[in-house]
């Protein structure tokens, strides 16, 4: 039934911008979560237009469509639910404007987010949102999840530094919002459309701020004994209010499994470290790094190591953003989690998914950014193994649950997507539901984009259900 | 409607209280819009009375306007319908701040000063230092979207606003977003409540997270011939790794009011230690004046930064050298003590300029920082064309407050201001940038937008000869109506605000 499609998107595209063989289509059913969904045909446009052509086409055939950069997000949210055409925005991958002296940058969402810091480098600027998989992920995937990152604690997340928008509407019309300077006024349709997840508009274009690189940085590992002492560190800086450039936690067990791997210098006999940045004027780094120090050393850290270069400051980090690879090692799946809780609830948060570890039977490690309350406790699983893979969705929801107990949200940044559309109801009323919904249609009246994702399939909210949807992995029992 | 409907009144009253219900004419004027004039005015004393409110409305198709401390009610088109006056000062708790986690969450009726005072205990604070400071509610400054100085660093609410509890117009209370500091569970909402006048939802609440208020702060006035060589030294501060709290460039007859007035409003410290003002907790007073920092008739540079005794030592030594590089007449530190008396001045400029002229028309215009200096020139020049004194303020990066203000408002003078202003959007639109009519004379705003003079539907469309003038522009081609279509998503009935912003 999609002959007749492909066809259409053949003539518009060419023949190798189109997939639809099985085997073709078998790697885009996948993305970085622990979900599946397989498309019938993948298209690679490289203009707006293309883009606006292929919903066009879509719309004729009712079948409907979903949007995917580079396929690491973390929660289903590229993924064909229902199946469809996907489009991937890889090769719409250039940048229209480096504006150095306004710190703008205008790009394709196909652009991958560390080459457009590198593109900015020799100008002393750079993209701030820096996920892990900055050196895959793209910039139109940041801006479908609202991405974060380790120095989105100092600098915010994704949507902090999106000015303006392109996008294309399920009926194919293009769409300006925003304004390149920042401040556009009406409704912030941009802040709308950032974090949206791909279910409100396809983007075709953005314009972000660049940031101006730090005159200093200082980069610190906090060795401790015990989680605890390095979770009320964490607490204790939050409390006297100094704001690390990045405050990153790996515990014990995830830094050996690291260090085996990467060898970033982690102390491997240890039971956490943190891994804390400070940046800016050389003055307040300096008076930073002792405060922090000497917080660190109040919760009886074992050693505070400065980075005494950049060489050793890289390796800190290719530890860290390398850290799920690291666990891969480990065993054959791992199901890395993503809830926020308020910060001064970190060390009870830590020894819930601790005891929820011990009641489910897994090793739960932790890696993960301490300074804004975002956890991503990682579940290791066979997924061979039935039984195992259910216990490990059960824990998970567990943990998310906890979060949500104690005041904080089911994810911080790798987006609800299909992973957590069940979950949903932990947080939101049938009010809140009703209005997301009037939003969503507002723009995408018959669900033909990204159909599937954020709202619970199930009907009926308010109460949190038991087991309704098969095809959703995480729900509350 | 502008009498009273004694139905309507007691139809309200049967639903929270003769106590809580407004309906003499004189009480009734207090919280007229643009000379229109509520039929009741009610204060509910929760979210739930509220909404119960917003629910009789729904069901009778009647308009309705939230209220705070009813101090930027001109900001916006005149209502085409207004009903009910909905006053949410009442709500005015602070339901909870967690100190450890540095978030807030406060009931929109609270006064911002009162939040800061809550806040400074913790020696915390919200950036949130909006004109009528003394007196703005939470909720207010939200719904009106106006920023404030320190935008240079903190950014504008939408960087900080992490949550928000809200009527929709169906009279349904929603939430969005939480109280954690990083949260992209479902939509956010909340950011599009920010300059929404009031037109998508009622707020009920509004999460915030909270920074550490400056130990130790201090003021820079650098003085100039030219605006030329003020924006010189901008750009010598943007392209440093200096980040200052605050950074305007005020021109000289701007400069002048703030050394001969003292804004009306009465003061109120933000940080501990603004001796100025006094502590906090104390009794407001009025602002001092400031000092004699400014050389006559030039363009002022003013940045506040803070830190430790090194860094402060840092920003002084630097701002100084590159103040003289851009040809600075003159340059002044101010302390801890003095600093506040310029800032409130910054802070206040809406009210001071208000009160300087009853026919003040003030622009909004976002522009990027490379158009500063050639779109300077022109708005200046338009001024000088229809013969209005005018003022203007550089904040931040680029977004310039620009007032015309004529010494008497009259049919011949909204004549001269209609012209400027399409002149203003014209120059402003041939930039790339966008321009926002904040404070007019009531005659002024409709004139602008429509062609005949009315309060146009068009504006609907944005299909009129001025489709850049945007109080309303909702951001999309003129083909497109976004803003249209997202109002009715949260406002089915069209009960908020019908005509302000959409």
């Amino acid at each position: 039934m999609y002959s007749g499609l492909i066809r259409e998107f053949e003539d518009l595209l060419g023949p190798s911008s189109v997939l639809y063989r099985p085997e073709d289509l078998l790697l885009y059913e996948y993305d970085g979560s622990i979900e599946k969904g397989r498309p019938n045909v993948v298209v690679f446009p490289t203009t707006t237009e293309h883009v606006s052509r292929i919903v066009k086409l879509s719309a004729e055939h009712h079948f409907p469509i979903v949007g995917r950069g580079a396929g690491t997000g973390l929660s289903g949210g590229a993924l064909a639910r229902t199946g469809g055409v996907m489009l991937v925005f890889a090769r719409m991958n250039r940048i229209f404007e480096l504006d150095v002296e306004n710190q703008r940058a205008t790009v394709q969402p196909g652009v991958v987010n560390y080459e457009l810091t590198r593109a900015a480098e020799a100008h002393g600027l750079y993209f701030a949102p820096d996920p892990s998989s900055w050196k895959s992920c793209t910039i139109g995937g940041n801006v479908a999840e609202n991405a974060g990152g380790p120095h989105t604690l100092a600098y915010g997340v994704t949507t902090n530094h999106v000015t303006a928008l392109e996008v294309v509407l399920p009926d194919g019309e293009v769409l300006r919002v925003g304004s390149t300077h920042g401040d556009a006024p009406g409704y912030d349709l941009t802040g709308l459309f950032v974090g949206s997840e791909g279910t409100l508009a396809l983007v075709t274009e953005i314009t972000v701020k660049l940031s101006r690189k730090p005159e200093a940085v200082k980069t610190l590992l906090a060795i401790f004994e015990s989680v605890d002492d390095a979770a009320d560190t964490v607490v204790d800086i939050t409390a006297r209010a100094i704001t690390p450039a990045a405050c990153e936690m790996l515990d014990g067990w995830t830094l050996r499994a690291v260090e085996d791997y990467i060898h970033a210098g982690f102390p491997t006999d240890s039971a956490a470290v943190l891994l804390i940045e400070v940046e800016g004027l050389a003055e307040t780094v300096a008076a930073q790094a002792a405060a922090i120090t000497e917080v660190c050393h109040a919760h009886r850290a074992r050693e505070v190591r400065l980075a005494r270069d950049n060489a050793e400051r890289n390796l800190l980090w290719k530890g860290r953003k390398n850290a799920f690879g690291a666990l891969g090692r480990l065993a054959p799946s791992n199901y890395v989690l993503d809830g926020v809780i308020p910060r001064s609830k970190l060390p009870q948060a830590l020894r819930r998914i601790r005891q929820i570890g011990d009641q489910y039977g897994f090793q739960i490690g932790n890696i993960f950014h301490a300074g804004d309350g975002n956890l991503h406790p990682i579940v290791l699983f066979d997924p061979r193994d039935k039984k195992q893979f259910e216990r490990a969705l059960q824990a998970a929801a567990e943990i998310i649950r906890h979060c949500v107990e104690i005041g904080g949200a089911l994810t911080g940044e790798h987006g609800v997507g299909m992973e957590k559309s069940e979950l949903m109801p932990l947080l939101f009323s049938d009010a809140d539901f009703a209005l997301m919904r009037r939003v969503h249609d507002a723009f995408n009246p018959d669900s033909s984009l990204n159909p599937g994702k954020i709202f619970p399939l199930s009907k009926g909210c308010g109460e949190i259900r038991v087991r309704h949807s098969s095809s959703s992995r995480l729900r509350v029992d | 409607m502008s009498t009273s409907s004694p139905n309507l009144a007691s139809a309200v009253e049967a639903l929270i209280g003769a106590s809580r219900v407004l309906s003499d004419r004189a009480q009734r004027a207090i919280y007229a819009v643009d000379d229109m004039v509520p039929s009741v005015v009610a204060k509910p004393s929760s979210a739930e009375e509220a909404a119960e409110i917003v629910r009789f409305a729904a069901r009778e198709k009647l308009a309705l306007i939230p209220y705070g401390a009813r101090t930027k009610l001109r900001v916006g088109m005149p209502p085409s319908r207004y009903d009910i006056a909905l006053d949410m000062t009442a709500l005015n708790q602070i339901p909870h701040y967690d100190p450890g986690d540095l978030t807030l969450s406060v009931d929109a009726g609270t006064s911002v000063a009162k939040v800061n005072a809550h806040l400074l205990e913790h020696n915390q604070f919200l950036p949130l230092l909006v004109p009528w400071y003394s007196l703005s509610t939470v909720g207010g400054a939200i719904a009106s979207g106006i920023d404030s100085p320190l935008r240079q660093s903190y950014g504008t609410a939408r960087d900080f606003l992490i949550g928000a509890e809200f009527i929709d117009g169906t009279g349904k209370l929603c939430k969005s977003g939480g109280r954690v500091v990083k949260n992209v569970t479902g939509y956010d909402l909340h950011k599009l409540l920010i300059g929404s006048l009031g037109t998508l939802a009622v707020i009920t609440r509004l999460n915030f997270r909270t920074f550490p208020a400056p130990v130790s702060s201090r003021g820079f006035v650098a003085s100039f011939a030219s605006a030329e060589n003020a924006l010189a030294l901008r750009r010598s501060i943007v392209e440093s790794p200096l980040n200052p709290l605050t950074l305007d460039i005020l021109s000289p007859s701007l400069a002048q009011i703030f050394a001969e007035k003292t804004p009306a409003t009465p003061e109120v410290a933000v940080f501990r230690g603004e001796n100025g003002a006094g502590p906090p907790d104390s009794n407001p007073s009025a602002l001092p004046p400031i000092g004699d920092w400014f050389r006559a008739h030039e363009w002022q540079l003013c940045a506040a930064f803070a830190g430790a005794p090194e860094v402060l030592e840092r920003y002084a030594r630097d701002l100084t050298r590159f103040a003289r590089e851009s040809h600075a007449t003159s340059t002044a530190i101010l302390d801890d003590s003095t600093r506040p008396s310029l800032w409130g001045r910054l802070r206040e400029t809406f009210p001071m300029l208000l009160e300087a002229s009853s026919a003040a028309t003030i622009f909004k215009i976002g522009v990027l920082p490379s158009q500063l200096a050639s779109l300077l020139a022109s708005v200046q020049k338009i001024a000088g064309q229809v013969e209005l004194p005018h003022m203007l303020v550089v904040r931040a990066v680029g977004t310039i407050y620009f007032a015309l203000l004529p010494a008497s408002a009259n049919d011949e003078t909204t004549a001269r201001l209609a012209q400027a202003a399409s002149q203003i959007i014209q120059s402003t639109s041939a930039v790339g940038g966008d321009t926002t009519l904040l404070f007019a004379p009531p005659a002024l705003k409709p004139s602008l937008c429509a062609p005949d003079g009315s309060v146009s539907p068009r504006l609907n469309t944005l299909d009129t000869g001025s489709s850049d003038l945007l109080l309303m522009r909702a951001a999309c081609a003129p083909d497109v109506s976004a803003g249209p279509r997202l109002k009715s998503a949260f406002d089915p009935h069209n009960i908020f605000v019908p005509g302000r912003l959409i």
